[in-house]
């Protein structure tokens, strides 16, 4: 990639490769665009646009890549069309696996916007840690490959006359949509993982709205472009670019779009050169994101991460969401007088810890998973949910309310599907790996589901209530 | 109905389908923007903390922003390598450090702008709370990290030198002709280009 900025300013200390004439000003710059007389209506408006460039309007003389063009362009945006579905249908599904007919999912209520509703499913048991580790990591992947994007196709921002028809004007405002979109979903994705909550509004719903808007900016790009991507991608032969080294990269054909510079400098990178750097980018986002939610030794390369961290060796040393002192759990209300409270049925029953140990228990081994895409597989040991269904007299429960101690606040309750309480896997875990959950695991007990997200599995439980 | 089309295309600009595509985009955004509710778009209290600044934000941000920045880093990079060159061409090397130098700097500034927050330790209450830990790691992680980079680039540029300075000499040896730098460097990596033109 060759340096090109949108100022005039520096574009003279390049001159030196190539022009024939240094010093001489380009060929566009500070003239009116040459007039093909192709202007919509009203042609007066859009001509006298035309005639009026503002200063400071960098000419597209000023973006000089030889390897800017629609081929290259189109590569990225091929990358895209098949990648970012798959973030967008992930990111979908995981507001399915919050349960909107419980009412709990965020935001609320979304209109005809969602996925038809279903059911989320307990098994496979990965499933919610699958579609939101898929959903944050290839966001995180795909970040250098919508930089280089967008990169490729900056001279269209700066093309002077910027309209010449209301179809141009309308498509303008399209383009908010889709890069207004893609930006504001990553930044935001981006901090919200960090738990770094600079924005101020709530990220759900606004991560949700916003993508609405991206895909809807995203299909209408497709639509128009779709022909173009096509047809410069057979422009040139994927396999003779990769055989090509910087000695022979050329600018090229030149295109109606204007992405070919008019006056090209020498390449310093060739076109698979800036392709293996733009792969290089997203393989290095890769390794240092994806052990945060497969875990083992990868996690270990996740190092710039929230879930990266070891927290020691103990058999309770794994990733912490929210802390016993973040929810204000006082240590009394821990002790030998807690109660679970079951309701439901005819009666209350009232349960206390020992006689909880006394009951059937049973060990799964479960992943947490988070909505900042990483997750954590331990072995749990407690209650079979559905057996304290059938106690509290409600054997085959349509949902359930659980409680937490914690007074208050996001995720300090929670409501389960029926097939959520009755799965053989899902549990009021009072053990984690062998020894007593610590405070910070939800001691004295916390509900675990398979494939539910990681808010839900709820910690300090102090109350069920079985709904027939 | 080809004349009919062809007087709206002028007109319009565009195929009619054209517009009938995008008034059906800007109909549904108009349907998100119901459902999210028009008032949460602003906020009263805090201007820059709403969807609306930092939706159209994200584009000024990008497009005026760091686009123009790192062009002109990468430009700045390459005008001080000629001034540099060009008042002392006998110590003008044999290949061409810009990638070298470009590279490093991509991969670190890439993982800089995606992991900021733990780097510049904003968040950190917020942090606290959720994971029990402090941010503290992650400075001194991300600074390695760029040291390795630098360090690799390093190496692969001795490497290279002592390649290209190696066929230069053969060459010499074999003919009067000198292989020029672009030429010789092994295609590879793509990280070497023209001492000329840098």
């Amino acid at each position: 990639m060759t340096a090109d900025g949108p100022g005039g300013v520096v574009t003279g200390a390049s001159d030196d490769h190539g022009a024939s004439d240094p010093g001489a000003a380009r060929p566009d710059d500070g003239v009116p665009a040459p007039d093909d007389g192709r202007y919509g209506f009203p042609e007066r408006l859009w001509r006298s646009v035309a005639e009026h460039r503002p200063p400071g309007v960098p000419s597209t003389g000023a973006f000089r890549s030889p390897l800017r063009g629609p081929w290259l362009t189109s590569v990225f945006g091929f990358l895209l069309l098949i990648s970012l579905p798959l973030v967008a249908l992930t990111g979908l599904l995981d507001f399915i696996a919050y349960g909107p007919r419980l009412h709990q999912s965020i935001p609320g209520n979304v209109g005809f916007l969602h996925l038809p509703f279903f059911d989320w499913p307990t098994r496979p048991a990965w499933l919610f840690q699958a579609t939101e580790g898929l959903h944050v990591t290839l966001g995180l992947v795909l970040v250098p490959v919508v930089l280089a994007k967008l990169w490729s196709v900056m001279p269209k921002l700066f093309t002077w006359p910027p309209l010449r028809s209301v179809a141009d004007l309308l498509e303008r405002l399209s383009l908010v949509m889709i890069v207004g979109g893609i930006v504001f979903e990553m930044a935001t994705g981006i901090l919200n993982i960090q738990y770094d909550y600079l924005f101020g509004f709530n990220f759900y719903t606004a991560h949700y709205f916003g993508a609405w808007v991206f895909m809807t900016g995203f299909v209408v790009h497709v639509a128009f472009k779709f022909p173009t991507m096509v047809r410069s991608l057979r422009s040139r032969s994927l396999v003779a670019e990769l055989r090509t080294p910087l000695a022979d990269t050329v600018p090229e054909a030149s295109d109606e779009d204007g992405l070919v510079p008019t006056d090209p400098a020498a390449p310093t990178i060739s076109r698979r050169g800036a392709l293996a750097l733009v792969g290089g980018g997203s393989l290095l986002v890769a390794v240092l994101t994806v052990g945060q939610s497969i875990g083992g030794v990868a996690r270990e390369a996740a190092l710039l991460i929230p879930r990266g961290r070891s927290y020691g060796n103990g058999p309770n040393d794994f990733q912490v969401n929210k802390t016993a002192v973040a929810a204000s759990i006082e240590p009394s209300a821990t002790g030998p007088s807690w109660r679970l409270s079951l309701t439901g049925g005819s009666a209350e029953v009232t349960l206390d810890r020992v006689t909880l140990m006394a009951m059937h228990q049973h060990t799964a081994d479960l992943p947490i998973a988070c909505v900042e895409g990483w997750s954590s597989t331990q072995r749990w040991t407690g209650v079979r949910l559905a057996d304290l269904a059938r106690l509290a007299g409600v054997p085959d429960p349509s949902k359930a309310h659980v409680q937490s101690l914690e007074g208050g606040g996001g995720f300090s309750e929670a409501w389960l599907q029926g097939n959520q309480v009755l799965d053989p896997d899902a549990l009021l875990a009072l053990c984690v790996n062998g020894v007593d959950l610590s405070p910070d695991h939800g001691y004295p007990a916390r509900v675990i589901v398979p494939a539910l997200p990681g808010v839900h599995c709820t910690k300090w439980v102090r109350s069920i209530e079985f709904v027939r | 109905m080809g004349a009919a089309t062809d007087r709206a295309r002028r007109r319009y600009g565009a195929h009619p389908l054209h517009l009938l595509t995008l008034l059906a985009s800007f109909a549904l955004v108009g349907y998100v923007i119901s459902q999210l509710g028009v008032h949460s778009l602003w906020n009263d209290k805090v201007w820059w903390q709403s969807i609306i600044v930092w939706f159209l934000g994200a584009i000024v941000l990008h497009d005026l922003v760091l686009f123009p920045f790192y062009a002109l880093a990468d430009r700045s990079l390459g005008a001080g390598w000629r001034a540099v060159t060009g008042r002392a061409p006998q110590v003008t090397p044999a290949v061409s450090p810009r990638n070298y130098l470009r590279i490093p700097t991509m991969a670190s500034g890439l993982l800089l702008l995606l992991f900021f927050p733990g780097i510049i330790q904003q968040g950190s209450a917020s942090y606290q709370r959720a994971t029990g830990l402090t941010q503290q790691p992650y400075l001194g992680r991300w600074l390695l990290l760029t040291g390795a980079f630098f360090a690799a680039s390093a190496v692969a540029y001795a490497v290279r030198t002592v390649q290209v300075r190696r066929r230069g000499a053969e060459s010499e040896a074999a003919g009067p002709s000198v292989v020029p730098a672009d030429a010789a460097a092994p295609s590879g990596t793509e990280a070497s280009s023209g001492g000329a033109t840098c």
